[in-house]
């Protein structure tokens, strides 16, 4: 077996100047950029990036004075090897609001003395009168909630579908019409997104069910992406999904590559999607390999010559519209992904006809009645078999020795989803005779309108 | 061997000889099965099969789990729809016959270059859909050799074990392969599984279930206990995913097989006493962002109901609306059976209530 643990392949495990990464403290997330000597504020604390440029991805960092960050070591587990004491229960214990014999400004004065929030901590615990009365498991509890207070500690994590569709939904949820992490996590499933396909999504989720898309089909195959509107949202998103081949070790023909991401438009097809957005629009994403290094490059590129690069983008989105034209025009996309704050309904009737038979769909909506009607419409067109309206509930546990439990709060709801899988439209002819794939009169009319 | 090396050497060697080893627990000699890969002018394209048949040829890449193709081929499996839950896959044969309720399927006739989505009407007149398999709908369909893992957990394990092209996986047990084929179906073309079971049967079918679908080249079945002698490779997985009785016992196993600089882990149980000794051993093995979770799927009957109105008396206003059918009588007059339609979906009477919780964890190198 070989053993990849080569120094080569830590580069790409290493935080890097102008990496998009994402930071966490406990649940809480938020995607940032690494700049040399630019503020980041993230959860009521600002601090400085520099430091995280050679530390690998997955480091905890603490806060510093200053605002710098220092790496933290690993874990020591389970702080304090002091001598346990602890009661059996708390039927001694009266809350009279003067077991913290710490004011408020005595906390004030230790913080500025610099001193780390470890240290704090056991300020708080050794001046506190109730504490060794406190069951251990009660310790534990106070312990834990002092140290998210006063512990100030952030770690980097590289991006990918799984953090920032959670991200996502915590901190901005409207943005990706509150599409649940569970709920994306079935649309690519169902829509059996993989390598070598040809897909269509159709999304105004900011970009990440796009992104979603792409890093499952890892550079393989194509993505037309169809948005109504000027322009499509990317919100950095598929540029963040960088899609590494990991552990390769070395320039593969399918290494690591980001998605070639530039956007064009074209009047898809006006009669597909009505309403004050303007006519649908598409895209193609051609998801072959590029190394974000050199998509990096090509940026700081276009910043010195915009008004060359006008031009050039110009010619490239009418190239790329034709491109997505001609991939459109084959009706034999492999699958469609719809998830958007427009009426499914429209979308999905418009778009279905481009997709080949025997293949999956999937339609998020927020809210289940318009995929009612969708379900409805679809029944009495058909064209699609297989057809399921459901919804995921997701429940957290807390595990840990005797205190195991659901945790107490839950996600009211992470949207509805209908899918399906399409077949051959009814030809009216007995069987075995073939039907021919090429469009009637009728359908390329349709196509040459508008 | 190392995955990406192994696929490069696979396409320009145009056949590879891939041994897999089934080390059977009570026999000390070993058995060895051959499969041999044969690749067509893509990657993708090719049969595995055992022994020492010669290479078949062929002209058009086939259907397999990882990759669509549009017409129906000898050897293929193809998936008979009959409506909603009740559907069953067929291996294509040239002159097999298929019977249905609606009649019979004549492989050579009604199936053998026909389009996968085509609508085959059986000899009865009925008719019936041929759809091209996926592992959602092998999901549904393939032959229960365990009790087997469902397409909303394997969703879940895809995205959170950041399952994508080019990964590599290490999976136990085996069991039926419901879960194997998704995973299969996500890392192709670059990606490898590496999955052990310790059941012998289990694992030979497996390793021909494998072979028929076309993915026998992305993965290596292992006849071992893994809580014992673990994967099989050391340092080479991304992620690692576990449905074993005991899986406390093989976090070891897991972390080593796991790349140096990290890398996710899942590992399934039904029991909360199962969950709470494997968080305590990814504790105790280093393992971070513990997290466990549990997700249920909630499918809807989309149905048309009607809600009756109440009659008070010749005087209801209510009743005097134009869309009170069963109107028959002068105004004024109650209708007795007027009634309200609405479309609506409606929740199952019955549910899985509980499959399992998933437990995640991250090992880094950090």
């Amino acid at each position: 077996m070989a053993n990849n643990g080569d120094d080569v392949t830590d580069a790409q495990f290493t935080i890097k100047e102008g990496d998009c990464v994402v930071l966490k403290r406990g649940d809480v997330f938020k995607a940032a950029q690494i700049q040399k000597k630019r503020k980041v504020i993230f959860e009521k604390q600002w601090f400085l990036l520099d430091n995280a440029v050679g530390e690998l991805y997955g480091t905890t960092f603490e806060v510093a004075s200053g605002g710098t960050l220092q790496p933290l070591k690993p874990k020591h587990n389970e702080c304090s090897a002091e001598v346990k004491e602890a009661g059996t229960d708390n039927r001694n214990i009266v809350d009279d609001g003067r077991s913290q014999k710490l004011t408020r400004d005595d906390i004030e004065t230790l913080k500025g003395q610099g001193l780390k929030g470890q240290e704090i901590v056991q300020q708080l615990v050794e001046n506190s009168t109730t504490f060794r009365d406190k069951t251990e498991f009660a310790q534990e509890k106070y312990i834990k909630k002092k140290k998210k207070k006063y512990e100030n500690i952030v770690t980097i994590l590289k991006p990918s579908t799984r953090i920032l569709a959670q991200m996502y939904h915590g901190r901005e949820p409207g943005k990706i019409c509150h599409l649940r992490y569970d709920s994306l996590a079935q649309m690519l499933t169902l829509a059996n997104v993989h390598a070598g396909t040809k897909m269509i999504v159709f999304e105004t989720c900011a970009g990440l069910v796009l992104g979603a898309v792409m890093e499952r089909m890892g550079g393989h195959g194509s993505v037309i992406q169809m948005y109504p509107g000027g322009g499509p949202v990317n919100a950095l998103l598929a540029g963040k999904l960088s899609l590494d081949a990991e552990g390769k070790g070395e320039a593969a023909d399918e290494a690591d590559g980001g998605p070639g991401d530039a956007p064009g438009a074209v009047p898809a097809n006006p009669t597909a999607i009505g309403g004050e957005e303007g006519s649908p629009e598409a895209e193609s994403m051609d998801t072959s390999p590029e190394r974000p290094e050199k998509e990096r490059e090509e940026r700081d590129k276009r910043k010195e010559d915009k008004a060359q690069e006008k031009k050039v983008k110009m010619a490239e989105k009418r190239k790329k519209l034709s491109a997505a034209a001609t991939l459109l025009q084959g009706r034999d996309a492999d699958g469609l992904v719809i998830a958007s704050r427009l009426h499914p309904c429209p979308v999905l009737l418009g778009l279905l006809k481009f997709v080949a038979p025997s293949r999956p769909f999937v339609v998020y909506c927020q809210y289940r009645e318009p995929l009612i009607e969708c379900y409805t419409k679809l029944r009495e067109q058909g064209g699609a078999i297989n057809l399921r309206l459901s919804e995921t509930w997701l429940r957290h546990y807390q595990v840990l020795p005797n205190r195991t439990h659901p945790v107490l709060l839950m996600s009211g709801g992470g949207g509805y989803l209908l899918s399906g899988t399409t077949v051959m439209a009814d030809a009216s002819q007995p069987s075995g005779s073939q039907r021919t794939e090429e469009p009637s009169l009728k359908r390329k009319l349709a196509e040459t309108e508008g | 061997m190392e995955p990406g090396f192994h696929t490069r050497m696979l396409a320009a060697l145009h056949w590879a000889v891939d041994s897999i080893w089934l080390a059977s627990e009570q026999v000390t000699s070993l058995r060895r099965l051959q499969i041999l890969v044969t690749l067509g002018p893509e990657a993708g394209a090719n049969t595995a099969f055992i022994s020492t048949a010669p290479p078949a040829v062929l002209s058009v890449p086939p259907m397999s789990f990882v990759e669509y193709a549009d017409l129906i081929q000898e050897g293929d499996v193809a998936i008979i729809f009959m409506g909603h839950d009740s559907m069953f896959p067929v291996k294509v044969q040239q002159g097999a016959q298929t019977q249905t309720r609606y009649g019979v399927i004549r492989h050579s006739t009604d199936l053998i270059g026909r389009r996968f989505g085509s609508k085959v009407t059986c000899s009865k007149g009925g008719w019936v859909y041929v759809l091209h398999p996926t592992p959602e709908l092998w999901t549904l369909n393939l032959p229960h050799r365990t009790q087997i893992l469902y397409t909303t957990d394997i969703a879940n394990i895809t995205m959170m074990l950041e399952l994508k092209p080019g990964s590599v996986v290490c999976e136990s047990g085996t069991g039926s392969g419901s879960l194997s084929h998704a995973i299969l179906r996500t890392i192709a073309p670059t990606g490898r599984l590496y999955t052990v079971e310790f059941h012998q049967q289990r694992a030979e079918k497996a390793v021909e279930e494998f072979r028929e679908h076309k993915v026998g080249h992305l993965v290596t079945v292992l006849n071992q206990d893994v809580c014992k002698d673990g994967f099989g490779v050391t340092g080479v997985a991304d992620a690692v995913f576990l449905d074993i009785p005991s899986p406390w016992e093989a976090i070891g196993h897991a972390k080593s097989a796991i790349k140096r600089h990290g890398g996710r882990l899942c590992s399934f149980s039904p029991c909360i006493e199962q969950v709470q000794r494997t968080c305590a051993a990814l504790a105790e093995h280093g393992f971070g962002e513990i997290c466990t979770l549990e997700v249920l799927l909630r499918v809807f009957d989309v149905r048309s109901v009607s809600l009756g109105l109440p009659d008070f008396g010749p005087d209801d206003p209510l009743q005097a609306g134009p869309d009170a059918p069963g109107e028959g009588g002068a105004p004024g007059t109650p209708a007795a059976n007027a009634t309200v339609t609405c479309r609506t979906a409606v929740p199952p009477r019955e549910m899985a209530g509980h499959t399992g919780y998933l437990t995640f964890a991250t090992k880094s190198l950090v």
